[in-house]
């Protein structure tokens, strides 16, 4: 893990890193690291990280419905969405 | 708790009284006070983010830690208290924090130590504070031992579901709620519609009375009140303004205006403020109530180097007193805590994110969520435009995700 996230740092800066925390977020409903824990929702860690950028953005902008998603991806900026995304794809995919 | 790792607490403390020559480790050494969901969760990530290289005790009386959140389940009987009772193993063993079953007496400041009820003596590098609230039985006479609050998941809400059992068909429930702010904003209400659930079944010709100090429903008011309207049509009555401010006999309340209220099961919600050792240390610097904080580091607006979480904190505008918002209280603070032991800058705008569950049935649920970021003109925590709500309607989907919620948050706060 920690020789993967060297090679994260030097390849996209620091954005798995912000992204570990800002991930931190969304860590009480979907698993520490994205893992989770017996869900109802699907494994975040080791998506890609199109795909997860995608759903945000649909979750913010209105297009994929939801019961809370598109109530909390509103506060997040592209940007930080994106950096979230960097994170959760280097993840391992259980 | 482990009888060795109850001794490799000691033996920290002994090694940080300085009474021997035991030079002071190199690691940097954090002290956490309360294993709930704010001390436990900054527990584990300071652990986590720092790669092990901080180490870090935890210190908390009880040997297992109880959720609040879900335990009005178990007044309305789909769920036991046990269901809601978690092991504290996983801090140790997996995270390898240092466990110690003991409560902290005093906080000094200036010579950086906690002081244990056992008189043994924490020395910290930082400190993090994370006490929840103790009720003020001062405004309350006649009622402390007398009537039950279960209004920190325990023997108490089993002692009130007991009760309700107990209580024959025709019988009221009465529930009082302080002034804002207290534990839980919408928790009384989802009490209220556990308590009715739980008559809908057994005692349908049972009342269920909510007298509020608050002029309205502090939380998802028109989700609860149209829930009470139509799901629990003639059972549940709401009173609005009805500061209770005595109890007699232990069955009857009395408002500020002198109404009088008779119940035949009363579950007082005392008012509320920051737990004790806040007070001790004076931290309880706002309102003689709650602890101020640095909203980039919750490091304590008196103390420098201690940091206070969750419940106990002065909120910034529209923050809850969450269970999940300490988690994530927690985590700001874990990050800062990892950066400035590192020499580094914290981040300067941090974002919280918030997710109230409430059960209005065994199945079906509804929910608040808010987006909190960091506004350096205000230097608070603001709710981030356009972001946040609350459901359509009560549904078992949220029900499930409610669940989830829970398993979840107990696992990446604990495990």
């Amino acid at each position: 893990m920690k020789a993967l996230f060297v090679v994260l740092a030097l390849a996209s800066g620091s954005a798995a890193a912000n992204g570990e925390r800002l991930y931190a977020n969304c860590s009480a409903c979907h698993g520490t690291s994205g893992a989770g824990n017996g869900s109802a929702l699907p494994v975040l860690a080791g998506q890609s990280k199109d795909a997860l950028v995608a759903s945000m953005k649909a979750f913010k902008d209105g297009t994929r419905p939801a019961t809370i998603m598109h109530q909390i991806a509103k506060g997040y900026s592209d940007a930080q969405i994106e950096e979230i995304a960097v994170f959760l794809s280097s993840g391992k995919k259980k | 708790m482990k009888r060795r790792q109850f001794i490799q607490g000691i033996g920290v403390a002994l090694a940080a009284t300085g009474c021997t020559v035991i030079p002071r480790k190199a690691k940097a050494h954090v002290v956490v006070i309360g294993g709930g969901y704010g001390g436990a969760t900054a527990a584990k990530y300071i652990r986590m983010w720092s790669e092990g290289a901080i180490d870090v005790t935890l210190v908390e009386p009880n040997a297992a830690f109880i959720s609040c959140p879900l335990s009005n389940l178990v007044l309305g009987g789909s769920r036991q208290l046990q269901d809601l009772t978690l092991s504290y193993d996983g801090l140790g063993k997996v995270h390898g924090i240092r466990m110690v079953r003991d409560m902290a007496q005093a906080i000094d400041v200036d010579k950086r130590s906690v002081k244990l009820a056992s008189g043994a003596t924490l020395q910290y590098d930082r400190l993090v504070v994370s006490p929840g609230v103790d009720f003020i039985w001062d405004e309350l006479p006649g009622a402390q031992d007398k009537v039950l609050h279960a209004w920190k998941a325990g023997p108490q809400t089993v002692a009130l579901r007991a009760q309700l059992e107990a209580m024959p068909d025709g019988g009221n429930f009465v529930i009082t709620i302080p002034p804002a702010p207290y534990r839980c904003p919408p928790g009384p209400y989802e009490r209220a519609c556990q308590v009715a659930h739980y008559f809908s079944v057994a005692k349908p010709r049972s009342k269920v009375l909510v007298l509020d100090a608050n002029p309205d429903v502090v939380s998802k008011g028109a989700l609860f009140k149209k829930v009470w309207a139509q799901k629990y049509a003639g059972m549940v009555e709401y009173w609005p303004n009805f500061k209770t401010v005595a109890t007699d006999v232990g069955k009857r309340v009395v408002s500020e205006l002198g109404e009088r209220v008779q119940a035949s099961v009363l579950n007082v919600i005392p008012p509320q403020r920051a737990g004790a050792i806040a007070v001790q240390a004076g931290l309880m610097n706002v309102n003689k109530h709650w602890c101020g904080v640095n909203f980039q580091t919750f490091e304590s607006t008196v103390a420098p180097l201690v940091h206070v979480l969750g419940d106990a904190i002065q909120t910034s505008p529209l923050m809850p007193k969450s269970g999940h918002m300490a988690n994530q209280h927690a985590k700001v603070c874990a990050a800062a805590v990892v950066d400035l032991l590192n020499g580094r800058t914290p981040e300067a705008a941090p974002i919280l994110s918030n997710t109230c569950y409430s059960f209005v049935s065994d199945k079906e649920v509804i929910h608040v969520a808010s987006v909190h970021a960091y506004d350096a003109a205000q230097k608070t925590l603001i709710v981030v435009p356009g972001s946040g709500g609350v459901s359509a309607a009560p549904s078992e989907l949220e029900g499930e995700y409610g669940m989830n919620w829970a398993r979840n948050n107990w696992a990446d706060t604990l495990f």
